[in-house]
């Protein structure tokens, strides 16, 4: 069962560290300001998001897993509203 | 294990500060903006990680500080934006 979790553990943490390198990698090579805000949304959701959910099997209590799922909602709404901020303040400058 | 979560938050930073050269090469204060907002939650990951690596007390209360201030740099940017903006219109 821990070799499982542990197995869990790593595929999800990997999988969030690939979202980070595919964030950038997005940031650097997408041709348009929208599409380089598209790939920063999916770093900063599924990314942190794939991190937390590795390292909730490893919190010693429900204390420190339920930190890690606040975390990750904190940078979800803030992650949501910059992103609409930073559209509305892109539109506006094209025009 | 804990040498396999440090070495994610080892790569998850270096992937954001490769992210950090549109700081330099962009040409717009929008695009800069987007690369900070990649650092702040790629730092939040790697703190957690090392957090879970190291077995320091207080470093994931680090991580939760820096995610409860994430927007505020950004709100405050984008306020500036619309500032300078009304002012040109005016």
């Amino acid at each position: 069962m821990t070799a499982l979790l542990d197995l869990f553990c790593v595929a999800a943490i990997s999988a969030g560290t690939f979202f980070f390198f595919a964030g950038t990698v997005g940031l650097l090579r997408f041709p348009d300001s929208l599409t380089r805000l598209h790939a920063l949304a999916k770093a900063d959701n599924l990314g942190l998001g794939l991190v937390a959910l590795g390292l909730i099997p490893r919190a010693d209590s429900a204390l420190s897993a339920l930190k890690l799922i606040i975390i990750w909602a904190l940078v979800l709404l803030s992650g949501a509203s910059t992103a609409q901020l930073i559209g509305r303040a892109l539109r506006r400058g094209r025009k | 294990m804990s040498e396999l979560l440090l070495a994610a938050a080892g790569l998850i930073v270096l992937a954001v500060a490769v992210g950090l050269a549109r700081i330099f090469r962009g040409s717009d204060d929008v695009e800069r903006l987007m690369a900070v907002q990649l650092l702040g939650t790629g730092g939040i990951a790697a703190l957690l990680l090392i957090a879970y690596a190291t077995h320091v007390p207080g470093v994931e209360d680090v991580a939760l500080g820096l995610a409860l201030l994430a927007a505020f740099a950004t709100i405050a940017f984008v306020n500036l934006i619309d500032a300078d903006q009304g002012d040109i219109e005016a």
